[in-house]
Parts: C-alpha cells; sequence; structure tokens
C-alpha cells in the first residue's frame, strides 16, 4: 500500500511547490488532500486519515497546532493509526524551540531540498517501523502507543506556548450583554466556560451567558489551578468536578456539583484525571 | 488629534506566535548587589566628598590659628564626618516624611527632601555634629572633654562659621550634583527609549514571518515563472528600500505612498493567491500632495494581517485618497474579520505609531480614526491631514 499525506497550507504557490517537491523525492507518496486552512485539514484528515500531515502553522482559522490538537481530540480510537506530523512554518523562533524540544517534526520555510528529503527519509523509516511492528500490523487498536507518544508531544507543545503567552491580569467579573442589558457575573460563580462557534457560553449553577470572547483571549486572564483546560472548546472549575470517568477510547467523562450534564474530556487532558 | 480610542485588532483565529516571541526580549533586571557591597559604595561615594573637605577645613584652621595640623585635622574629620552622617540622615528622614505625607517627586526619588527641610536640618546637623565631634576629638587626642575650646570664644565662631560653611556647601555640591546625575539618567532613558522605539519600527516593518514567506514564494517562482518572479523581487526591492529610508527623509508625494503600498500588497497577493482583492485609488489632482512616508504602511498591513489573513475566505482591501476641503482623506477599508469587541480594547504598536507622527507633524490638525466599516464585515481607518505643508 501506498503512503498518503495531507498538505494544509493557505499559500497556494506554497503548497503546490511542496507538492511538486514531494512527488519528486517520494514519487510513492499518494496525496489525499491538499487544504488551504486548519478547520479543512481536521475535516479532511479525519475522512480520508493520511499517513503523514504537513501542517502550516499560521493558516486562517485553526493555526496548524491548533489543528494537530483538534486531530488528537477527534481521532478514531480504534481506528486507523495516528498520521504523523511535520509543522510547517516561515519565521517562529520560540515554535521552533518547542518543536525542538518536543522532537516534533518540523520544516522552516522556504524549504530546501536537502532538508526535505531528509525529512522525507526520516518519514519513511518512522512508517516502516510502524508496518514492522507486529502488534500494529495485526490489530489497529494496537498503535495506541504512537497516538500516546503524540499525545505527549502535543502536551509538551502546548504547554509551552500557554507559558510563554504574556500574562494577563485576573479577571473578576465576567460582563455578559443582552441587548442593552449587561449582567455582571462573578467568576468565582462560573462553573465552566464552553466554547461554542464565535462565542463563549458562560455557565454558572443557575444560569447561562453567551459572551464574545475566544477561549484562547480568556484563559490567560483565568487562574489556571482553579480553572482546568479539559478539551479544546472547554475550561472547567476543578472544585466543581465531582466524578471522572475515562472510557477505552481515552476520553474522560466528568460529572458536576451543582449541574446536572455530563462534560467530556479529551484524552489530551486526560492525564489531569489519575487516582492520587 | 481624535480623541476616540481604536479598539485594538485581535487575531481569533490565531496563536499569537509574535507577542510570544520578541525578537528582542526585554533585558532581564539587572541582579541588585549584596547589601555589604552596596554600603561599601554608598560609604565610598561619602567619604570620597567628606574627606576631602575634611581635610582642606583643617588646613584652613591651621592657617587661621597658626597651630598643629594633625590635632586639627583629627577635630576636622570627627567633626565633618559626624556632621555629614547627620545630613544624610536627615535626607532619608526628609524623603520619608514627605512620602508619607504623600509627595513625590524627581527629587524625592534622590533623596531630596528639598530645602525648606534640609536648610534647618543642616545647621542642627552642623551644631550637633560639632558638638558631637569635638567631644569624640578630644578623646581620641587625650584632651578630655572639649570644654577648653569655650575659653576662646572668638576662635570658637571662626570655627563655627566655618563648619556651617563647609557643611552648607558640602550639602549644596550633592544636591547639584544629585539634579545633574537625575537629569542624565533622563537624557539616557530617553536616547534608549528612541532607539529602542526604531528598532520595534524596523521590526514591525520588516517583520521576519513576511520576509520568508515572501522568499518562500519567490523561490517557487524563481523555477516555475521566472518573469513574475523577477517583478516580484523588484516590489520586494522597492519595498525594502522604502522601509529601511523612512526614518531619513521626512516627506514624499502621495503618488511615492501609494507606491510603496501598492509593492506590498503586490507581494501579499502573490502570497495569498485568489484570498486577496486589491484597488488602490488615488485621484491625479493629489499625486504630488505631501505626506510622511509609510504612513498608510502600518494600516495596510494591520487590514492583511489581522483582517484579511486570519478570514480563510480572504476579502478584499481598498486604498484611497480624497479632498475634503483644506483636508486631504486616507482610507484603508476592508473586509475582513473586523476589529475585536469588547475587553482588548488597546492601541496596538502600529496604530499607536500612526497616531504619534500625526500628533508630530501635525498636532491637531490631523486625525486618525479606526472604526468597523460602515457597510458591513471589516474594518476601516480614516486618516485626515492638512493639504498645506506639516509645521514641525
Amino acid at each position: 500500500m501506498n503512503p498518503t499525506a495531507l498538505i494544509a497550507e493557505d499559500e497556494p504557490l506554497l503548497a503546490e511547490s511542496l507538492q511538486a517537491e514531494l512527488a519528486t523525492l517520494w514519487p510513492q507518496l499518494q496525496l489525499l488532500a491538499s487544504v488551504g486552512d486548519g478547520a479543512s485539514a481536521v475535516r479532511e484528515a479525519l475522512q480520508h486519515a493520511p499517513q503523514v500531515c504537513f501542517l502550516d502553522i499560521r493558516m486562517p482559522g485553526l493555526t496548524g497546532l491548533e489543528a494537530a490538537q483538534a486531530l488528537a481530540e477527534d481521532w478514531p480510537v480504534p481506528g486507523p493509526p495516528f498520521p504523523l506530523l511535520v509543522f510547517v512554518t516561515a519565521y517562529d523562533q520560540y515554535a521552533l524551540q518547542a518543536f525542538e524540544a518536543q522532537a516534533v517534526d518540523y520544516l522552516v520555510k522556504p524549504v530546501d531540498t536537502p532538508r526535505l528529503a531528509a525529512c522525507v527519509q526520516r518519514l519513511k523509516a518512522r512508517l516502516a517501523e510502524r508496518q514492522a511492528s507486529p502488534a500494529a500490523a495485526g490489530a489497529p487498536a494496537a498503535d495506541a502507543p504512537s497516538l500516546e507518544q503524540t499525545l505527549a508531544q502535543l502536551r509538551g507543545l502546548l504547554g509551552q506556548a500557554g507559558g510563554a503567552a504574556a500574562p494577563a491580569p485576573r479577571l473578576e467579573v465576567i460582563q455578559a450583554s443582552v441587548g442593552n442589558l449587561v449582567h455582571l457575573v462573578p467568576v468565582d460563580e462560573v462553573l465552566y466556560f464552553e466554547a461554542a462557534d464565535k462565542y463563549l457560553r458562560v455557565v454558572t449553577a443557575s444560569h447561562e451567558h453567551l459572551i464574545r470572547l475566544s477561549l484562547r483571549e480568556l484563559q490567560p486572564q483565568l487562574d489556571s489551578a482553579k480553572f482546568w483546560q479539559v478539551h479544546r472548546s472547554l475550561v472547567v472549575r476543578a472544585s466543581a468536578i465531582s466524578t471522572a470517568l475515562r472510557d477505552e477510547s481515552g476520553k474522560v467523562f466528568l460529572t458536576l456539583r451543582g449541574r446536572p450534564e455530563k462534560l467530556t474530556a479529551s484524552r489530551l487532558y486526560a492525564h489531569l484525571f489519575k487516582g492520587m | 488629534m481624535n480623541a476616540r480610542p481604536a479598539p485594538a485588532r485581535t487575531r481569533p483565529g490565531w496563536i499569537d506566535w509574535p507577542t510570544m516571541n520578541p525578537a528582542f526580549p526585554p533585558p532581564a533586571a539587572l541582579p541588585r548587589p549584596a547589601t555589604h557591597r552596596r554600603l561599601g559604595r554608598v560609604l565610598w561615594r561619602n567619604l570620597r566628598v567628606g574627606v576631602p573637605v575634611c581635610v582642606a577645613v583643617a588646613l584652613l584652621i591651621s592657617l587661621i590659628f597658626r597651630d598643629r595640623l594633625v590635632q586639627n585635622l583629627v577635630f576636622s574629620l570627627c567633626i565633618g564626618l559626624s556632621i555629614q552622617a547627620l545630613v544624610q540622615l536627615g535626607r532619608y528622614v526628609g524623603t520619608a516624611r514627605q512620602r508619607r505625607q504623600g509627595a513625590q517627586g524627581p527629587e524625592l526619588d534622590h533623596l531630596w527632601p528639598g530645602w525648606h527641610w534640609m536648610g534647618p536640618w543642616v545647621v542642627g546637623a552642623a551644631l550637633l555634629g560639632y558638638a558631637f565631634g569635638a567631644t569624640l576629638g578630644s578623646a581620641l587626642l587625650g584632651m578630655g572633654t572639649p570644654l577648653h575650646m569655650l575659653a576662646n570664644p572668638r576662635a570658637l565662631i571662626i570655627v563655627l562659621v566655618i563648619t556651617l560653611l563647609a557643611s552648607g556647601l558640602t550639602t549644596y555640591f550633592y544636591v547639584t550634583r544629585g539634579r545633574l546625575d537625575a537629569a542624565e539618567a533622563a537624557a539616557q532613558a530617553a536616547r534608549r527609549a528612541a532607539a529602542e522605539h526604531q528598532l520595534m519600527l524596523l521590526q514591525s516593518q520588516l517583520e521576519p514571518h513576511m520576509l520568508f514567506n515572501t522568499l518562500a514564494n519567490l523561490r517557487v517562482l524563481i523555477g516555475s515563472d521566472p518573469a513574475r518572479a523577477r517583478d516580484m523581487l523588484d516590489r520586494l526591492i522597492a519595498f525594502l528600500r522604502a522601509t529601511l529610508n523612512a526614518s531619513r527623509s521626512s516627506l514624499h508625494p502621495l503618488a511615492a505612498e501609494f507606491d510603496r503600498v501598492g509593492d506590498y500588497l503586490a507581494l501579499m497577493a502573490v502570497r495569498m493567491g485568489p484570498r486577496l482583492v486589491l484597488q488602490l485609488d488615488l485621484p491625479e489632482a493629489l499625486r504630488q500632495v505631501p505626506v510622511p512616508p509609510l504612513l498608510l504602511q502600518p494600516l495596510v498591513e494591520n487590514s492583511i494581517k489581522h483582517g484579511l489573513e486570519p478570514q480563510v475566505a480572504g476579502g478584499r482591501i481598498e486604498v484611497g485618497a480624497r479632498r475634503e476641503g483644506s483636508a486631504l482623506v486616507l482610507t484603508v477599508r476592508d473586509t475582513g474579520i473586523g476589529l475585536a469587541s469588547g475587553s482588548a480594547v488597546q492601541d496596538g504598536f502600529g496604530t499607536a505609531q500612526v497616531r504619534e507622527r500625526l500628533a508630530t507633524l501635525y498636532g491637531d490638525r490631523a486625525s486618525f480614526l479606526l472604526r468597523p466599516a460602515p457597510d458591513g464585515a471589516g474594518a476601516l481607518a480614516e486618516l485626515r491631514l492638512p493639504l498645506e505643508a506639516p509645521t514641525g
């Protein structure tokens, strides 16, 4: 079976060129999709399950890193092996340091041919390793170690990205407006925040409000010891979580004190919930 | 200047790599030296003034009374250094007292509570220090109590006057030097701020991400479409030259400004492909109007970076100029994701820089306004400047 790939790059010329160079260096590689934004990258990757994903870091919609996070959270388990990820970036000194530290494959634009060839060799070796591994050949579910490894790398990357962000002053009160009326909601009463499209749901024991803010803008203003991110679109007050139940795919189902609904923590954050 | 605040454009769809990625990280705070070293430094700063003054006073008194220099030196040092210690103590006490009363200012930061406090204090310190120092000196020289000095009132008065004068003059010297130091420090800080500003300006214009992505595109075009590659390279060269020269020339014709903005947008158009539609409208009559170079650049960059690039579908950017009475109105309009609403209202570096340049060149005869575009999504930046030459 030929190896398969996906390219996510928002600049058309660069996408074409990467495709052309890969065709020369790795003729067997079959390109399943070439997309120009992060959300499409996630959608196409989930649909086609490529073995390799080239993800540009700066893309409209989701960044390459966010796309990788979404992929890791939503990848079906049991299912096909998680793709090998290669991040592509023009100039991000700190991102490169993070990639180095987490041993993630990356390319720097402009990508010179020898560098791309080296990357191709490494990818081939990794794919060969996967096929040789007897467990992977037999049962697809046994690819868990490779997903686990990617999760660890992504945790490292996301942790570093968050840690380097400028610390913002703590938010005490959330102002949610409905028409001309503004509701003031003390952060201390909030049980969880959930991202919903362009809005953020702010949920307290008795009420629910919508604010126009992204989770990424909000998070630096929250106390990370009190509010845990448990999914790319979910931040929960730790003390409001009553139980956590892990299923075989790695997801964790949370019940809350004071709210009837169940929340789902992704496998990327499942490590937060383990017995003491 | 228009005082209405413009909301900063944030990038909802992005991890903000540039902010976590300063090419010039803030300098680490200088380590605070150990206490004994600081104490040593303060002592040395005081002694290198105090001791020479005491020696000079001793010499003067020996000359006036034609008596033993060594003895006068001992007395002078004991008295002088006691007074100095008391005067310095007064500076700390006075500063602390005035701080408690809510006063603040650069003088207080340099431990100078003002002559209204220090004048009487210096006189008191001179008298008290004299009594203490004389007692100490007498004890050191084995002369018992200094009461023998009272035997010659005329000599005592002369010595007291000299002591007062020396104390006053030394204190005056400290104050003057403190002010000079403060002025020098302020000038240095201003120079540093100007240099940093220049660096940030250059960095914001020669943003590495833009540069390397442009080069990556160029690398592709060289192979696939050499003619287009040459055109792109020409644009890049013109853009770089303009950016590096911008600070050196004070004004250039509006036509040149549009050319430079056109270069930048042409580079972006290659990179973004069909995602970017651009339109530049410069009426013939306004071509020669002098404007500050690259004034529009940060606004166009903002539109691309925060408006159009984050939008999956891309969009359209229009740069225009028109005359309204005696004012020149320049507009940059985009159909991007629009201005962030709500909490994060603050000027970005680009818009702050535009405001600053307008204020310096035209005072309140120019204005800058950034607001949601009136017809639907996106943002509209509007610059209004007088048509006649700036005064600055």
